[in-house]
């Protein structure tokens, strides 16, 4: 063997390095790929991007593997004519004939009833552009996955102040002294958070992790508080009790820059009850959140204008005005909503004592007031005050999907908005930081279409397919108050579903309830097996037929780069690339990677060819649109507008001449403009030449305090990043869900809720947040399953993307059921045993494994790592497929029947967000005699045609000689 | 002499896996490649790693912490699978002190892995060689490569720094200082092969709040009234 210092690396073939994104998960990291002899030799971090600094994770570092799959589809399929759905028996065809499949199907359905063409887009990071071209078609019925990812983390937080964790905004750990999680949190903004984390934690801060389980980020938290599942509410109130008991609240900030202290009509027999009292005074035509309400002032004991210099209001009280209207501050209103919620009730229902309950509120309330930074920024408010500085409380939270999957989620996440709120930690250092786009008005401005005219034959949809409803006006229903939406989405059953509710699309679909449906076009979500809910019943609608014979779901076509459980049910399969082999935009339109400092955005740029035949779904769908002539992708004699991708990533703007387009960076004629300036041929030169990121950084005094910094929000405007440069005061207490309270209540005029809803609604749009059981709960038999199940993500995988992948497999090609050793003990099973895990809906069984790391009332396991045989290249003997088990069979897609519907979405009221986290099972061990397989199997899926055959025993990567074996 | 070697902070390692596999990204296509997998699509796969994380448990619940723990070769100073190796293939280099195997020479006899008291040594399968971490030799010593790209990929990739990386045998060292300040400790001192690479012990961050300080004279409650006269009788209206 030769010295290993012998020969430089960069000498054993043609080395280029090439920098793009990573997709190995939503984080979007920047990377360098190096290549050797065209083949991918070794994918780093990029030492020069803002969101990275160079690092790079587990899956990141396998997108060799990922690049080389033999679950690749490189082939546009059709189902063989005569041969039965889900069967995958495919003919490949070429993309000239799926063209010419779509076009003339999707034609037809345009110019009869847009709303037979559903889209519905998985973990994709393009949905303003998919967003954009169902809004074009015409069709209601578009969302992304966010429905059942954390939509209640985006409405929650959104509808109080105006940002939320993740794209949105973050914790600013670089300044914070005391940083606490709740829940599972490792699912986004994985790699930034880790590299926070650590350096928080070199710097002696406090890391404190609320969780029922013990396992990611929680690993390395100084304290563990182990919590009942759904029961983060519960805490949260109990924790801002104590600290409004002991007066441990940021008053300055909750009387500036809230409306702790705005005067909320107090008389339940008025119609108006609840509502904020806005005084009669001149309300600007332009404005957005009139500044009409009133204070209480100390001084002159009577009401004043909210912001009057030198007014003294008060925050606890109840008064009379001198029209004789009761009213009180919206903070006394918090302070009795939490009147009963003591540490000891919360320690019954969340399992935490009620002196650690305590302490934690001592520890949040006493770091925040005693460990004040001050940075000598000097900014000004919107009310034209000075300040000297910028002001933090030192108290940092996060939380994502731990509390979101709950059907209490978005109260509860009300609730944790309203516990940062108090500490006074929005936009300061230390605390909570947005990131751009973000912050937005309360609600943002767009809304959805409120009518069923709003959907024309051949006419692109009138508003956009999904927006943010402030009243019950915005709500996207009929008439008679029922729904639009194939997902039943702004309806009076999810009126604040601001993501679209996919996982009861294909239920409702086959079921025919709002309607049925012709085509169904699902991109990258593999709602066949770990994206759906009750996934065996689902893969059977997807293959059901009506008395004629005839699929009740007519026409499925799946645009995926791999060959997942759900291609097998397509008729028609479109092969994307993978993300070396294509262009892509991270987009301010979307969801791009801002840092706190200001926008930043991001590209891919192929470093590749594509494998085979595949296509960019990008680009498929910029030659429908021009094929269908959607108005923004033709000209206007009807010509082809945009070349391709590229060409429209560039040329594209909003409104012809708005100076908004996908891309922020290297905008004007020359390149020299930012966010707005007309397009920029050479932008994507642009990008390869910057590491494929933009970077806007703020001035230092627009970084911070930004829902109330006069200069930030006039910067925003101009750069188009709002309407309006005004103030965005947080909802401590929400008028906007009391309005669709009220309606509920029949004091509103205007649309009124269906009768069977009207309770449901006056229950969960409380303006102040509050407790409830989790729907399921309340409608199982809780006795016979008194147990929790949970999912985790594991830190090495993607969803299912990453069984396939040679390396990241053998860390986990298959799960367990981890639970408590008392279970074991209980119920008579050992520690790898075979189980059975039982939900009222379904039952698996698994192996389990002993944990003391989980609360005693959950069992839990690793999400989507089990498989369905045959599938994602896999041998139908893989162990992803014999030992590991889905969850998701035990999950029900919609609610038992009950007095507000029989069909209710298993989710939240207010949102709709999927409430994976509610359901209840019970474990016990499986007989002897019982295979030791995993169940429920499946018929294994065969390879496809255009599919690698199986490779062999041995696989030995070397990039430049590995193809050529 | 140099003695190079990696400093694992337990401290913050979150169990992400990222040095695993950016190890073995980079090795199976450098110097000590192929890193060979077996099953790569099939049941029971498994293959070649010279970094892998190992999680457990200590304590009982709700008492309980969980450990990643990274582990791979230790380049020991005194290394025990070298003097057996009977046809010399296992080396310590001179010069750095890195512990390699030279494949040419290794007849896969495990004698070395049997004599290794931490596993770190992995076998081969295919190739009948026994395989291990390099430091990435092959980086480390790379003039061509950037001075910050000259170091192993699990540091460069590891989100959370948590691997240092450097000479044990210079005082001045980052990763001798970390030993020295934070308490770094070798794995298993008393078999005497004592490891170059060093372990940094959990740390906690506690909080104390004295009871004083939960109530202060600028409570904001003061501000508000505590009381409120509404018009009701008190015994200043009546007594004498």
């Amino acid at each position: 063997m030769r010295d290993p210092m012998s020969q430089p690396d960069a000498q054993g073939g043609q080395v280029e390095i090439k920098e793009t994104t990573c997709y190995m998960c939503a984080c979007r990291c920047g990377i360098r790929v190096h290549l050797r002899d065209g083949e991918v030799r070794y994918i780093d971090g990029n030492p020069k991007h803002p969101l990275n600094k160079g690092v790079i994770c587990a899956k990141g570092s396998s997108g060799i593997m990922k690049q080389y799959s033999p679950a690749r589809l490189t082939k546009p399929l059709r189902r063989k004519a005569g041969a039965e759905r889900g069967t995958s028996a495919f003919e490949e065809i070429s993309w000239d004939e799926a063209f010419a499949l779509l076009e003339s199907r999707l034609a037809k359905l345009r110019a009869e009833d847009p709303k037979g063409f559903a889209l519905f887009t998985g973990r994709d990071q393009m949905q303003a552009l998919t967003g954009m071209f169902a809004k074009q078609f015409g069709t209601p019925n578009y969302a992304a996955h966010g429905g059942f990812c954390s939509v209640n983390m985006a409405a929650g937080l959104i509808y109080t102040f105006g940002g939320s964790f993740w794209e949105f905004g973050g914790p600013d750990l670089e300044r914070a002294k005391l940083f606490v999680m709740i829940g599972t949190a490792e699912d986004h903004h994985s790699n930034p958070l880790k590299i926070a984390i650590s350096e928080f934690k070199r710097r002696g801060g406090r890391f404190i992790s609320i969780n029922p389980v013990r396992t990611g980020y929680s690993a390395i938290a100084d304290e563990w508080v182990p919590i009942k599942p759904g029961t983060d509410g519960a805490l949260l109130l109990a924790i801002t009790h104590e600290l409004i008991r002991l007066g441990l609240f940021d008053r300055d900030f909750l009387i500036q820059y809230t409306n702790a202290a705005e005067l909320v009509i107090d008389d339940p027999a008025r119609d108006d009850h609840g509502m904020l009292y806005r005084a009669e005074m001149h309300v600007d035509e332009d404005c957005f959140d009139p500044q009409n309400r009133l204070w209480w002032d100390r001084e002159i004991n009577g009401p004043i204008s909210t912001h009057t210099p030198g007014a003294e209001p008060r925050l606890l009280g109840s008064y009379t005005l001198p029209d004789g209207t009761p009213v009180k501050p919206s903070f006394q209103l918090l302070k009795e909503r939490v009147e009963d919620y003591s540490p000891e009730w919360a320690a019954d229902i969340t399992g935490i004592p009620a002196d650690t309950i305590r302490r934690l509120a001592h520890e949040m309330g006493v770091m925040a007031r005693d460990h004040k930074i001050e940075l000598p920024i000097p900014w000004t408010d919107c009310w034209d005050e000075e300040h000297a500085t910028i002001t933090g409380n030192p108290v940092a939270f996060h939380a994502m999907r731990g509390l979101a999957a709950h059907s209490n989620g978005f109260q509860t996440i009300r609730a944790l908005g309203v516990l940062m709120t108090l500490l006074g930690t929005i936009d300061r250092p230390g605390g909570f930081r947005h990131r751009a786009p973000f912050p937005r008005p309360i609600p943002p401005c767009p809304k959805p279409p409120n009518s069923p005219e709003a959907v024309q034959p051949n006419t692109p949809l009138d508003g956009m397919p999904l927006g943010w409803p402030a009243k019950p006006e915005d709500l996207f229903v009929d008439d008679s108050g029922e729904p639009v939406r194939l997902d039943k989405g702004f309806s009076w059953e999810y009126p604040l579903s601001v993501h679209g509710l996919m996982h009861n699309v294909i239920t409702n679909a086959w079921r025919g309830d709002p309607y049925p449906i012709d085509t169904l076009f699902l991109f990258m979500a593999n709602m066949a097996w770990n994206s759906t809910m009750n996934t065996v019943e689902v893969r059977r609608m997807l293959a059901d037929k009506d008395e004629k014979g005839d699929y009740k779901i007519p026409f499925l076509v799946v645009c995926d780069t791999f060959a997942s459980e759900t291609v097998a049910f397509a008729d028609l399969v479109l092969p994307d690339t993978s993300y070396l082999e294509r262009h892509d935009v991270l987009s301010m339109l979307d969801r791009p990677i801002s840092e706190f400092e200001g926008p930043v955005d991001a590209v891919r740029i192929p470093v590749l060819p594509p494998k085979g035949e595949c296509k960019p779904f990008q680009e498929v769908l910029i030659e429908l649109g021009s094929r269908l002539g959607l108005p923004a992708f033709v000209n206007a004699d009807g010509s082809r507008k945009y070349r391709d991708y590229p060409d429209f990533i560039v040329n594209y703007e909003t409104t012809p001449g708005s100076g908004i387009g996908f891309l922020a960076g290297w905008r004007g004629k020359d390149g020299d403009k930012s966010l707005k300036g007309e397009p920029n041929p050479d932008q994507w030169q642009r990008y390869a030449e910057h590491d494929c990121v933009f970077h806007y950084e703020l001035p230092r005094n627009y970084q911070y305090m930004r829902n109330w910094n006069k200069g930030y929000l006039h910067w925003a405007r101009a750069h188009g990043l709002i309407r309006y440069a005004e103030p965005f005061i947080i909802h401590l207490y929400s008028e906007v869900l009391q309005k669709f309270r009220l309606a509920a209540q029949g004091k509103r005029p205007g649309r009124q809720p269906p009768e069977r809803l009207r309770e449901r609604v006056a229950t969960y749009f409380d303006p102040l947040p509050f407790y409830y059981e989790p729907l399921e709960s309340g409608l199982v038999d809780t006795q016979r399953y008194p147990l929790n199940a949970l999912t985790q993500r594991p830190m090495a995988m993607y969803h299912s993307w990453d069984s396939q992948n040679a390396w990241l497999r053998q860390i986990h090609s298959h799960n367990y059921l981890f639970v408590n050793p008392r279970l074991g003990a209980e119920q008579g099973f050992g520690d790898g045993d075979w189980v059975w895990v039982e939900s009222p809906h379904g039952r698996v069984r698994c192996m389990c494994r002993f944990s003391e790391a989980v609360e005693p009332g959950t069992v839990w396991t690793w999400n989507a790592i089990g498989k369905a045989a045959g599938a994602w290249g896999l041998a139908p003997n893989a162990d992803e497929a014999r030992k590991g088990f889905l969850l998701n069979h035990l999950i029900a897609e919609e609610l038992p029947a009950h007095a507000a519907g029989e069909h209710l979405s298993n989710g939240d009221p207010v949102t709709g967000q999927a409430a994976w986290f509610d359901v209840r099972v019970r474990v016990y061990k499986a007989d002897a005699k019982e295979p030791k397989i995993t169940a429920p199997q499946f018929e294994p899926m065969p390879r496809l045609p255009g599919q690698e055959k199986q490779r062999g025993k041995w696989q030995a990567y070397v990039a430049g000689v590995f193809a050529k074996k | 002499m140099t003695q190079l070697a990696l400093v694992i902070d337990l401290n913050v390692c979150v169990g992400c896996h990222a040095c695993v596999t950016s190890c073995k990204e980079w090795n199976t296509s450098g110097w000590a490649g192929p890193l060979v997998d077996q099953n790569p699509y099939e049941g029971s796969p498994t293959g070649t790693f010279f970094n892998r994380v190992q999680t457990f448990e200590v304590g009982a619940f709700p008492n309980t912490e969980t450990v990643h723990f990274p582990k791979s070769c230790l380049h020991c100073e005194e290394p025990p699978c070298v003097p057996v190796c009977p046809t010399g293939a296992s080396y310590k280099r001179p010069d750095n002190g890195v512990v390699l195997v030279d494949y040419d020479k290794c007849i896969g006899c495990k004698y070395c892995s049997w004599a290794c008291p931490y596993g770190a040594r992995e076998l081969d399968a295919q190739q009948k060689v026994m395989k291990k971490c390099t430091l990435c030799i092959d980086r480390i010593t790379d003039e061509s490569l950037s001075e910050r790209d000259r170091k192993p990929a699990c540091v460069l990739a590891c989100p959370t720094s948590a691997r240092l990386f450097g000479d044990v045998h210079d005082p001045d060292s980052e990763v001798s200082v970390a030993i020295r300040e934070r308490g770094g400790y070798p794995l298993m001192p008393e078999w005497g092969t004592k490891p170059a690479n060093h372990y940094l012990p959990r740390q906690k961050t506690r909080m104390h709040i004295d009871p004083e300080q939960l109530t202060r004279l600028d409570n904001p409650l003061r501000q508000e009234d505590l009381t409120r006269y509404t018009g009701e009788q008190s015994i200043d209206d009546v007594a004498w």
